[in-house]
């Protein structure tokens, strides 16, 4: 009992820190101070008088929002003894792990710098910066000599160093035994079974919710909101979307399975199924939109991530996506973007080149990304400025490379990161903001919403980490539920030298992105930030495996599996996921 | 309520097993470790922090004196609580955890000695422990300061009149808005912000070497 109370105080304690900082504080500081206008407000009961005009006014809901965003993105608090590096990952081999390859892409970049002859960084002239600046929205007619540059890694090294992880306490015996791993990765982590997929949804959401009853009034200052979350309702609104009493009293593994991404289950409306055609609209459709909206007026976090568990409709996605990221444009954004667009001007990176090189090999070969490529250098070569991202290392068991002015090697006070950002664009880098194009067009916003899908989801796919997220999680979870729900694809595929992972690993580094059509990306999508997890990247990796199971055992070499997934651009997500989880029962 | 560290020699651990053979495809689940304090008198325990290393379920033992003239006894005050959830995969298997008195089966005053039981029915791992031990007490009540005399008897207030009549400000009013401006730069100086200003370069210039390995 003390225990939880002491670490609910910390956790609020460590909100309110982050918060302070933020221009939340400074705005309802501001209101609070021009609230002492209004008649309503009496000085005998200042307190509950300004929480009273917060709760009208609107700005309770976006403290609120503000809250579950820090709550959906920090980890807890933790033990006081257990140092930073912890945090960023508690299994100390795969910290090492993770050093020793960030090591070697350091040592390629380097080699990549003093073979070409380029500095890593330089400050562009006056004349050059001129040019630039006129030539910023049209930077893909630009065509610069990159043949000597080349990526700096692509997925498939990093699914080696993946492969070749090892626990060192871990009996890695050469007998075969139970103990023994069939797929490609070889560390025991935990990872979820398709009863507790289910789970997933609803605990996750009852989790937080909990957490922000638990919350009583807060000591410091007026403008900290106290009491209830009227979110409870509207949560039930949505799971009771489904007919859910038929299948209740039948045997308890059918029960379990029921617990599964319960929002996606087969009696509860889908966009991605309940939309198309044949369905006619009344019996879902123009439902889900009306409740959409309802959502998108109330502007509350939450109950916009719980409503998209059953996707968005393709005109509020926007902004459905921007509210759940707590993503609103003010000024100071649309500044601060400004202010990094003058960073790109003024320095001319290394890694620049890197950007560019990636998006044309990527973004600009792909039939529905190539009209985005102008955006994508606006929002890839700010993001390699943008210090703010270095704050998410405190959780991300990667590290951003340092480096030292010329002349100044090893004294502190010129140690600076490279790139500002701390992060080096690999193979494939673009795609994570291609699908974004469709949505947003004015840059800014662009901008933010694909840093926040970076410091929230994306950097988890290729870094080495415990996290359930985490790309090693992924790849295991993969590979656990082929070899359970499909153990003859899975042998096939391992003697004819075609592990499946080899093939689905491209997939799930890119977030699918590239691989599937963006309508149906964008419903996938949907669900990641529904659920706040990568989980369901596993799952449908595994689910079209199940697809095209029939083809891939008559396979017989590497080659041919993979040319039998190669194109996935046909595929529709939901069904797909909904047949996997739900139908596949052995 | 503070606590204070005491000073524990942690004996090496023992493995538990059946008979003398010890073959190759079996380890030891279970191991012991003592931990005595030869300075110390026996105290009341506060809390145990440690780091786990692959242990999946832990019980401790305590040896306590009930009364002055009894001699001290063993007693289980903690018993298979679950560091890893699932004994075959890696969660909490390299957590932190710290436990208090409130956890524990019998009260904790006068301790003398401590047993820590490590199970590991998983025959996975190769092997598992606890380190970074540490035993804590609790700490003294805050002292009872004696004040000094000034403060507690303190001067009768001179006469202000002298000062009016001077055409200086009122002292009370200057005292009280001397005190408004210092809540408000401590106000100030307590609530720093952890943001970022945003500068990636160091007073402009941003040329550097190549990047570091360290």
């Amino acid at each position: 009992m003390l225990q939880e109370e002491s670490d609910l105080s910390l956790i609020i304690a460590q909100i309110v820190q982050k918060l302070k900082g933020s221009n939340l504080y400074s705005q309802l500081e501001r209101q609070a101070w021009a609230s002492l206008q209004r008649p309503e407000i009496k000085l005998e009961s200042l307190k509950e008088d300004i929480k009273e005009f917060f709760k009208i006014s609107g700005w309770e809901k976006k403290l609120q929002n503000a809250v579950y965003s820090e709550l959906s993105v920090f980890p807890l608090p933790s033990h006081p003894a257990a140092p930073p590096e912890h945090l960023k990952e508690p299994l100390v081999y795969m910290r090492k792990a993770q050093g020793s390859w960030e090591k070697r892409i350091l040592k390629s970049l380097n080699s990549m710098c003093t073979e070409l002859s380029i500095p890593l960084a330089r400050k562009r002239p006056v004349g050059e910066q001129k040019e630039l600046l006129n030539k910023w929205n049209e930077m893909g007619t630009d065509e610069p000599d990159l043949s000597l540059f080349r990526p700096v890694y692509a997925p498939k090294d990093f699914l080696e160093v993946l492969i070749n992880l090892r626990n060192p306490n871990y009996e890695n015996g050469d007998s075969l035994s139970f103990r023994t791993h069939l797929g490609l990765i070889q560390v025991p982590l935990k990872v979820k079974d398709i009863p507790e997929l289910g789970a997933l949804g609803r605990s996750a959401s009852n989790k937080v919710i909990n957490k922000k009853q638990n919350m009583g009034p807060r000591k410091q200052d007026p403008n900290q909101r106290e009491g209830e979350f009227p979110r409870n309702d509207s949560k039930e609104k949505f799971q009771d979307k489904g007919c859910t009493t038929g299948l209740k009293h039948n045997n308890p593994r059918l029960e379990q399975e029921k617990e599964c991404f319960v929002e996606l289950g087969l009696n509860i409306g889908q966009l991605g199924i309940d939309d198309s055609t044949q369905v006619p609209p009344e019996l879902f459709e123009n439902e889900h939109v009306r409740i959409g909206q309802k959502v998108l007026a109330e502007q509350d976090s939450a109950a916009a991530q719980q409503y998209i568990r059953q996707g968005s409709p393709t005109a509020l996605r926007a902004e459905l996506w921007a509210l759940i990221l707590n993503i609103s444009s003010q000024p100071e954004d649309v500044l601060y973007y400004e202010q990094l667009k003058t960073n790109v001007i003024q320095h001319d990176l290394l890694v620049d080149s890197l950007i560019y090189k990636d998006v044309k090999l990527t973004a600009s070969n792909d039939d529905y990304y190539f009209v985005f490529e102008d955006y994508l250098y606006q929002v890839l070569l700010c993001f390699s400025r943008d210090t703010s991202v270095l704050s998410h290392f405190a959780f991300n068991s990667a590290s951003p490379p340092k480096s030292y002015i010329r002349g100044k090697l090893g004294l502190e006070e010129y140690a600076v990161f490279y790139p500002p950002n701390g992060v080096i664009p690999f193979h494939g880098f673009s795609m994570y903001v291609a699908p974004l194009c469709f949505l947003y067009h004015e840059p800014s916003k662009l901008y933010q919403i694909f840093r926040e899908m970076y410091v929230r989801f994306f950097f988890r796919l290729h870094s080495i980490s415990s996290h359930p997220s985490g790309i090693v999680s992924l790849c295991l979870l993969f590979e656990t539920l082929l070899q359970t729900y499909l153990p003859q694809l899975f042998y096939h595929l391992r003697e004819i030298g075609a592990q499946p992972l080899r093939i689905s690993f491209k997939w799930m580094v890119r977030a699918f992105s590239g691989y599937l059509a963006t309508d149906q990306l964008l419903l996938l999508w949907d669900r990641i930030l529904g659920y706040n997890s990568l989980e369901i990247l596993a799952v449908l990796a595994a689910a079209v495996f199940a697809f095209r199971a029939v083809n891939l055992m008559e396979v017989t070499s590497l080659a041919a599996a993979e040319a039998v997934l190669a194109d996935l651009s046909t595929l529709k997500v939901m069904p797909l996921l909904q047949i996997f989880l739900f139908a596949t029962v052995t | 309520m503070s606590r204070v560290l005491v000073p524990c020699h942690v004996k090496g651990s023992v493995a538990l097993q059946v008979g003398d053979v010890r073959t190759s495809q079996g380890r030891p689940g279970v191991l012991v470790i003592d931990v005595t304090f030869p300075s110390v008198a026996p105290f009341e325990l506060q809390e145990i922090t440690f780091k786990n290393y692959y242990t999946a379920f832990l019980s401790i033992r305590v040896r306590q004196y009930t009364s002055a003239h009894t001699p001290a006894k063993w007693v289980t005050c903690l018993r298979d609580y679950c560091l890893m959830p699932d004994p075959h995969s890696e969660e909490g298997a390299q957590e932190y955890v710290s436990l208090f008195k409130h956890q524990m089966l019998c009260d904790m005053a006068r301790i003398s000695e401590l047993r820590l039981i490590l199970r590991q029915p998983s025959p996975l791992w190769l092997s598992f422990t606890v380190e970074e031990l540490q035993i804590y007490q609790q700490g003294p009540k805050s002292p009872s300061v004696t004040f000094p005399k000034w403060l507690s008897h303190p001067v009768p207030c001179e006469q202000p009149a002298l000062l009016r009549e001077q055409g200086l400000p009122d002292p009370s009013r200057v005292s009280s808005e001397v005190q408004q401006m210092w809540a408000l730069t401590e106000m100030i100086r307590a609530s720093h912000t952890s943001a970022r200003i945003g500068r990636f370069d160091v007073d402009g210039c941003y040329d550097l070497n190549l990047l570091s390995y360290t």
